[in-house]
């Protein structure tokens, strides 16, 4: 209670200095098995959470966690779904639990999480919260042996653009913004009591290898990396309807451009003809006239996301293409012997 | 006291007999989740009480073992004679879990300290009102005995007569057990800090050397009994001969040939994310540099 009197204390006072950057997320093992039960619990469905804990310098805590439950319909259960936050954060409280939302957690599926949802939510999250963070779990990915949990932010840079709404080209160039920094990836760091390390220690066999282990030899990655290439070659079609568009919006505004001239001539040629008949030229400029109009610039958010997607995918395939490098050679040394 | 005539015997009064419904409860499985809890509710206790308690959900599975799946804490007042718990905090608690996850209900309840005392068998006939034959499961977090013990314990009515007399803990076994995705975190999870999360390949090179350190450990052991320092044992040489007699028999060229063949699949994927990696660049380029006059 001490720590979380000083923390509050140390916030208040530094109101208008400038927090630290956030450098690490610890976790406590509590919070990262509940995460890892829910998601795996309703796997294929996504599933989301909030995250409870402290927000101490560079450092974010994350002490708790509590599911949502999965909402059918949203019109009805909107005010339920406040309830239920509410009710929650006050039980907690009463046992002493740290009730601070720091963030919040979501299942994904082949890591293909990027999307418009996840950044919305975020600023939701960032008008009410000075630092969170949000936890992405991939249970599929539990098969092949790998914790996989990745904390994310919003960069700085790009929650102001956002804010102005704007992603035109000339903007993008300008802050020399590319694909990679809508997100951070914060490193995690798993922390436990001395308490729960002395319980498992204890109850836990010690054997020299793990199941985890035998997971992580398992040679029939195929599934995997087929539903991979699948979600892959979807976003590149993605991508490429992206490309379209923008071509498309070049297209016309070239021809506007080209329009435009030949109506600027036109005047021009009308005003000699009217300057020599003695009359009053006529303006250069009709902003009446629809080609005139300007033609608005598709955002380019949608394409940085599936960007960051395909980057994904291919990161994924890259690793588990390397470990199946490293078991076919294992195999192979096993057979000679 | 008068008198009686008739001889009275001391009844147990096992739950498969009283509950026509209810199957005899065998064994208690329990996830580390619950464990972990607990021993989170206990070091967040309030100063003034000497031991939590709380409600356990789960499910019963067909052949009557208790899956203990998650678990809250309940606040409570315990004085010598009295104990008080707060039900509605309960009830609120319960109703909010089973919104997310309805399958689980109650199965019973737990508390940490060592043994079982005159305020827990209260509590228990608290949670018997709630649920049939609840397991009481108690964590000892002050580790008496130099160990943390974990027992269940099912209550049975011990009755003089019709009078109810106690009430007879019996104690049932209990088993831990992990699903495998919570299995892959554990040793991450065993630590009391671990600085960051392995990701692929160090896991790989983790498991590998595991490997080969058991691989060492069976040799030196086929060694030593060869040379005749240790007595061989039979059982063991058959799971060492099973172990190598489980190599697929393939003649060499077919065997080279499918490894070849996998090779060039994973290079042949390695390539097609490196041209998506060039392609996206390439993208980029194209549509952040182009300028329009």
């Amino acid at each position: 209670m001490a720590t979380m009197a000083r923390s509050f204390l140390q916030a208040i006072s530094k109101d208008e200095a400038v927090a630290p950057p956030l450098r690490v997320v610890q976790i406590e093992g509590l919070a990262v098995l509940k995460i890892i039960k829910h998601c795996k619990e309703f796997a294929p469905t996504l599933v989301t959470g909030q995250l409870l804990g402290l927000d101490v310098g560079s450092v974010l805590e994350v002490t708790n966690c509590f599911p949502f439950p999965v909402r059918d319909d949203d019109e009805e259960i909107e005010a339920d779904g406040a309830n239920y936050q509410l009710e929650m954060m006050r039980c907690l409280r009463e046992v002493n639990v740290d009730n601070n939302t720091v963030g919040w957690y979501q299942s994904t599926v082949l890591g293909s999480y990027q999307t418009v949802e996840l950044i919305e939510t975020f600023m939701n999250y960032q008008e009410n919260i000075k630092r969170c963070v949000c936890i992405i779990y991939d249970p599929s990915k539990a098969d092949l042996g790998v914790l996989a949990l990745k904390a994310l932010k919003l960069s700085d840079s790009f929650m102001e653009l956002y804010r102005a709404g704007n992603f035109t080209g000339d903007k993008l160039r300008e802050k020399n913004f590319s694909w990679m920094d809508i997100f951070e990836e914060i490193p995690i760091k798993v922390s436990n009591s001395a308490l729960v390390s002395a319980f498992m220690t204890e109850l836990e066999t010690d054997a020299p290898v793990s199941q985890g282990d035998y997971d992580r030899l398992q040679s029939s990655t195929t599934p995997f990396l087929e539903n991979n290439m699948e979600f892959l070659i979807k976003c590149m079609d993605d991508l490429s309807m992206e490309q379209q568009k923008f071509q498309y919006y070049y297209r016309n505004l070239s021809r506007q451009q080209a329009q435009q001239q030949a109506w600027l001539q036109k005047r021009r040629t009308e005003n000699l003809a009217r300057r020599s008949a003695g009359e009053e030229p006529l303006p250069e400029e009709d902003p009446s006239n629809p080609i005139f109009k300007p033609i608005p610039e598709p955002s380019r958010l949608e394409s940085f996301l599936i960007t960051n997607q395909v980057s994904n995918f291919c990161g994924q395939i890259n690793g588990v293409a390397g470990q199946n490098f490293s078991r076919l050679y294992l195999t192979k040394a096993l057979h000679e012997n | 006291m008068a008198a009686t005539n008739e001889h009275t015997v001391l009844q147990f009064v096992t739950p498969s007999s009283t509950a026509s419904t209810t199957t005899q409860v065998l064994t208690a499985r329990i996830h580390p989740l619950v464990i972990f809890n607990v021993c989170d509710c206990f070091v967040r206790r309030p100063d003034s009480a000497e031991r939590v308690i709380g409600t356990l959900l789960g499910s019963i599975l067909p052949d009557g073992t208790v899956d203990i799946r998650n678990s809250y804490a309940v606040p409570h007042n315990e004085s010598s004679d009295q104990v008080a718990v707060d039900i509605d905090y309960h009830h609120n608690m319960l109703a909010s879990h089973l919104k997310v996850n309805p399958k689980e209900v109650i199965v019973g309840w737990y508390s940490t300290g060592a043994g079982v005392n005159g305020g827990s068998a209260l509590i228990h006939d608290f949670f018997a009102r709630e649920v049939t034959n609840p397991i009481h499961l108690t964590v000892d977090t002050g580790f008496t005995n130099g160990e943390g013990t974990i027992k269940a314990y099912v209550s049975s009515n011990l009755s003089l007569g019709d009078r109810q007399l106690a009430a007879q803990f019996q104690e049932i076994p209990v088993d831990l057990r992990m699903v495998e995705a919570e299995r892959v975190g554990y040793d991450v999870l065993k630590a009391t800090a671990v600085d960051k999360l392995p990701n692929d390949m160090e896991g790989m090179e983790q498991t590998m050397e595991r490997l080969l350190t058991l691989i060492n450990d069976v040799y030196k052991y086929v060694d030593s009994v060869v040379e005749g320092k240790t007595s061989p044992d039979n059982n063991i040489g058959r799971f060492i001969a099973e172990a190598v007699a489980s190599l697929p028999k393939l003649p060499p060229q077919v065997f080279d040939n499918l490894v070849n063949d996998s090779l060039q699949d994973q290079l042949l994927l390695l390539y097609l994310s490196s041209i998506t990696r060039t392609q996206l660049s390439l993208a980029e380029k194209l549509n952040t540099a182009a300028q329009m006059l």
